[in-house]
């Protein structure tokens, strides 16, 4: 017996489950959601593995409606009467639901772009292969008398939707995302360093450890500066995050049309309507989706669970290629099923990845085009201070470094920031070369005037 | 909050109000089958006793199971709308190991066969093995007795799970007309219950049986001014609780009136949202803070938040040990810290405690996760920090003999490790209302509710908004104050702390979805406290333009 194989189900397996699932539906309309797969992860600290595990799990749903009236009944067992009374149960449910005035129709067939976000490599992961991973990085830090933590966490899956009314997706995912933050001994120095890739044959713990353990060690003897505003440095890391919120996800994640024209958003306009078609920020920011991105590719129609900013997927709507901002001017929005259908538009879905144009600088070159500024590794616990105008605040952490006359002249304590993407947006001075975070493509940028408010003791 | 409750919330559309993630593989079911009785006790014993043997025979030196049973119903709303009811249950077996000296863990879902949770116990002892080839340390366990068949359940008065999905529906919706009747523009307003049924057995020979109830009502209430594109909200009072429905019965003796009234243990949602459309409208047109220093009068409503932060995180042994360095991060409080036996955490006022067993919190339970019995314990005594949090395979590192069971796993799926214990404030020993403590207060701030909330990664810098701010002048509340947030220094404030109001004024606040782990994990915990006072703290001014 084989607990992977028996959560990761092939097209065929999942076309042939649904459709006979469908065959007992007597509803007005049904629709399937088929997931499963394997999670596994190791996490180290204190320079050894603290803990590593796995865990698989496929379940089918089933959605019945009547109406406007909609049910839900979910099962793990996959024999015919299992799957005949799973059927039964979501239209009981269905008829005993309160009426959902914004229910919408289910979608009929849909064309799909033709996207493989699956990885065998990643697919064939061991126990062993983790045991490894963690050993590259824990490695060269025992050597340099150097702390390490660590985690990565590898993913294989499936999603597998159908309806009544002849709508079939199947998309298969792997992902690795990996992060380690180095320590000195002395707990005075610590770096980061953070990779997400779809096939795990393209991560190099060791190579990503190295950084971390090059910014711990720069970033002993950090000196206090006076808190104000500053040109930065923002890196990737500071702009996206994987396991908590940031200044990027948090704009993209407020493009939301009905909260827009209700009035409560950023994108919201003085004396009603939105701010669609106004220049907002710099022009040279240019932010779109790409779902056939291949260096992050994502699900063609967003999956059971949807897309990275809340979905839009589960009902069965494709992904597509759309520009949000184009040099600096909201293009477009995104759109529930219900909203886009009261206002007459195209009901655009939220994305699942997004990639910020930028420049062909790296971060070095950079670094030695400024005169004075502040580099910044990442952010950490961001939290939104004003929804009205996006103000966040957070702090720095693991390597900020003050650079003068192009050369990084010294490590600096961690500041607080409060501050908006949209003005940062506004200010911008110059952008890098976009790499991959969190499933998005994103450049560092060089950003002046940005707000810190005071300064933190937290190395 | 992690990403996946992040997406929730924004696709939910309910703008501010913080969703708790579903459990990991959850399903939906009836709201009948909430009430259905799950695995009888005797066939649990029967799959947990084949996970101890299989890891056993394996050559783990020990293993522990948890056979998990998680409930939920979220009811979702907005103005005269139910935008979602959600029931859903997700089971599943997670067996944890020591093999070689290290750690393994694997789980499955939908376990109901000895084979299938074997086979969990074999995968959790190969990867324990795979990973012994890094050992550095074995792990050292605290030793624990068994307690043979012992079971706890929540003291509850009404499990929400009975209550007809209408009536709740029914005062949600009325709710919102009120809030709307008195001015709002819009409202998102939701109700999460949960139940955990939770079978822990171990090598040690304890089989616990638990069951655990959680209630969490919670709006927001939005004002628009479109004349100049201004919006303001004001979240609801309420907290997230360790108690069935009965947390919705309105009583009198539950509530602190005052400029606005607060709730104690049971919470009147009509009352505080027909308040909060009112406020939220005054909001639009308050004053602007001024930034600068002031007393602050922080209500118990929101100082939880705060104790969460900057008390109960730092005294978690793990982070303080580096165990989470790479996501949560570490914490100032360092172990020479309490071994110098005089570190002054906060003045003599301040006195801190952890507890899991403190009723109707949301942190209580009978047994931890790895068969530790609960307990209370010090953690700041006048001033003075005496304590951590600990769990079975680092309390050796403070000397302790035994775990002080704070050990937590938020699913069947996720493996269990040190979380928050319930962490309060004591009330002061002198009788103090809040009326007289501002009475005393020359220029000061009286903050109500949690708002925005952010600290850094060892827990030294942090600041914190609120849902409603007055200026108090003189003594005297002097009218609504809007744009404000403080920032401080943990040991600066709690040092600053002058005075704690007494008992009478008691509440607890909490969280349903702390977040800490990789891959992250959400635990839930009460904070209590009286209104408290801290002087000379620095408040800025977050009003932007963009």
């Amino acid at each position: 017996m084989n607990l992977k194989k028996m959560a990761i189900l092939t097209k065929a397996e999942a076309k042939k489950i649904i459709d006979k699932v469908l065959s007992y539906a007597k509803a007005d309309e049904t629709s399937v959601s088929l997931t499963g797969g394997r999670r596994g992860n190791i996490r180290y600290a204190r320079n050894a593995v603290s803990t590593s595990g796995e865990s698989t799990n496929l379940s089918l749903a089933v959605t019945a409606v009547f109406g406007k009236k909609s049910g839900t009944a979910t099962i793990n067992e996959f024999d015919d009467a299992a799957l005949e009374k799973t059927v039964r149960r979501a239209e009981e449910i269905a008829r005993l639901a309160p009426e959902n005035s914004e229910y919408m129709p289910m979608l009929g067939p849909q064309t799909y772009l033709p996207i493989d976000p699956f990885s065998r490599n990643t697919e064939n992961i061991t126990p062993d292969y983790r045991a490894q991973a963690a050993f590259d990085s824990l490695d060269p830090c025992r050597k340099q008398n150097l702390t390490a933590a660590g985690y990565m966490e590898d993913s294989t899956g499936f999603t597998a939707i159908g309806n009544s009314k002849e709508l079939f997706a199947y998309n298969r995912e792997t992902s690795v995302e990996f992060s380690v933050t180095v320590r000195t001994a002395d707990g005075m120095g610590s770096g980061y360093a953070t990779r997400d890739v779809t096939d795990t044959s393209k991560l190099n713990t060791r190579e990503a450890t190295e950084i971390a353990m090059q910014k711990a060690q720069a970033s002993v003897g950090a000196r206090a500066i006076e808190p104000g505003k500053y040109t930065v440095i923002l890196e990737p890391a500071a702009l996206v995050a994987n396991t908590d919120a940031s200044l990027l996800l948090a704009m993209m994640g407020s493009m939301d049309a009905r909260n827009a024209e209700e009035g409560r958003s950023f994108l919201s306009k003085k004396g009603g309507g939105t701010r669609l078609g106004e220049k907002l920020m710099d022009e040279r920011v240019t932010i779109y989706s790409d779902p056939t991105n291949p260096e992050i590719p994502t699900s063609p129609f967003g999956g059971g669970g949807g897309g990275r900013f809340g979905g839009g997927g589960a009902d069965g709507r494709p992904q597509e290629k759309i520009t949000w901002i184009e040099k600096g001017v909201i293009k477009n929005m995104y759109y529930s099923r219900y909203w886009a259908d009261k206002k007459g538009v195209k009901a655009t879905p939220p994305p699942a990845n997004f990639i910020m144009e930028g420049g062909t600088q790296s971060l070095a070159d950079m670094i030695k085009s400024t005169e004075k500024g502040i580099l910044v590794t990442r952010f950490w616990y961001i939290r939104p201070v004003d929804p009205q105008t996006l103000l966040y605040t957070g702090l720095t952490r693991d390597g900020t470094f003050y650079i003068e006359n192009g050369q990084i002249k010294f490590p600096v304590k961690n500041f607080r920031f409060n501050e908006s993407p949209i003005i940062m947006l506004n200010n911008l001075e110059a952008m890098g070369k976009p790499v991959r975070i969190g499933g998005n493509l994103v450049p560092p940028l060089k950003i002046r005037d940005f707000t810190f408010t005071s300064l933190s003791d937290a190395v | 909050m992690n990403r996946r409750d992040f997406n929730q919330l924004i696709s939910m559309g309910a703008a501010g109000i913080m969703m708790p993630a579903l459990p990991a593989f959850s399903r939906t079911v009836t709201p009948e089958a909430l009430l259905e009785p799950g695995l009888d006790v005797s066939m649990k014993k029967r799959l947990a006793d084949a996970a101890l043997n299989a890891a056993k025979s394996k050559g783990a030196t020990y293993a522990d199971v948890r056979i998990g049973r998680y409930l939920n119903q979220f009811i979702l709303t907005r103005e005269n709308k139910v935008q979602a009811i959600i029931n859903s249950e997700s089971y599943g077996v997670g067996v944890r190991v020591i093999a070689n000296g290290c750690w393994g863990f694997a789980s499955v879902g939908d376990a109901r066969d000895e084979s299938v949770v074997a086979k969990a116990a074999e995968t959790a002892v190969t990867i324990a093995k795979a990973n012994s080839r890094l050992l550095t340390e074995p792990v050292q366990l605290a030793p624990q007795k068994g307690f043979g068949e012992v079971s706890w359940k929540a003291p509850i008065k009404r499990n929400a799970f009975e209550v007809p999905v209408k009536e709740k529906v029914d005062l949600l919706l009325s709710a919102n007309s009120a809030a709307m009747q008195n001015g709002a523009n819009f409202v998102n307003n939701v109700l999460f219950q949960i139940n955990e049924q939770k079978y822990f057995a171990s090598t040690d020979g304890t089989y616990a049986d638990q069951d655990i109830h959680r209630i969490g009502p919670s709006f927001t209430v939005t004002a628009v001014d479109p004349g100049n594109g201004r919006f303001a909200t004001r979240n609801s009072l309420s907290s997230p609780m360790g108690m069935g429905y009965d947390y919705l019965q309105v009583n009198p003796k539950d509530k602190s009136t005052g400029i606005t009234t607060r709730y104690n243990k049971g919470y009147d949602m009509l009352e505080d949202i027909t308040s909060a459309a009112k406020q939220a409208k005054e909001k639009l047109s308050a004053k602007s803070v001024e930034g600068g220093k002031y007393d602050l009068v922080l209500d118990p409503s929101h100082l939880w938040l705060t104790i969460h932060e900057s008390v109960g995180h730092p005294l978690e042994l793990d982070r303080v040990l580096g165990y989470e360095a790479n996501y949560a991060g570490t914490s100032f409080v360092t172990l020479d810290k309490l071994q110098s036996k005089n570190f002054a955490y906060g003045s003599k006022e301040v006195n801190i405690v952890a507890d899991k067993t403190q009723v109707d919190s949301l942190g209580a339970v009978g047994w931890d996760d790895e068969g530790v019995k609960t307990k209370k314990w010090d953690l700041v005594r006048d001033g003075i920090l005496v304590n951590y949090q600990a769990i079975r395979d680092q309390v050796h590192i403070i000397g302790e003999k035994e775990s002080q069971g704070c050990c937590y796993a938020d699913n069947w799926s996720s493996v269990q490790f040190q979380r928050m214990a319930n962490v309060s404030l004591e009330a002061g020993k002198t009788p103090l209302s809040v009326q007289n403590m501002i009475k005393d207060v020359k220029k000061g701030i009286y903050i109500i509710g949690d708002g925005s909330f952010s600290i850094d990664q060892q827990r030294y810098n942090f600041q914190f908004g609120g849902q409603l701010f007055y200026e108090i002048k003189d003594g005297q509340i002097a009218g609504m104050l809007k744009d404000v947030a403080y920032q401080a220094n943990t040991k600066e404030f709690w040092n600053s702390c002058v005075a704690v109001c007494d008992q009478s004024d008691y509440r607890l606040g909490g969280a349903f979805n702390d977040g800490k782990g990789q891959p992250g994990q959400s635990s839930a915990v009460s904070h209590g406290s009286a209104t408290a006072r801290f002087n000379g703290v620095n408040v800025i001014n977050t009003a932007r333009k963009i």
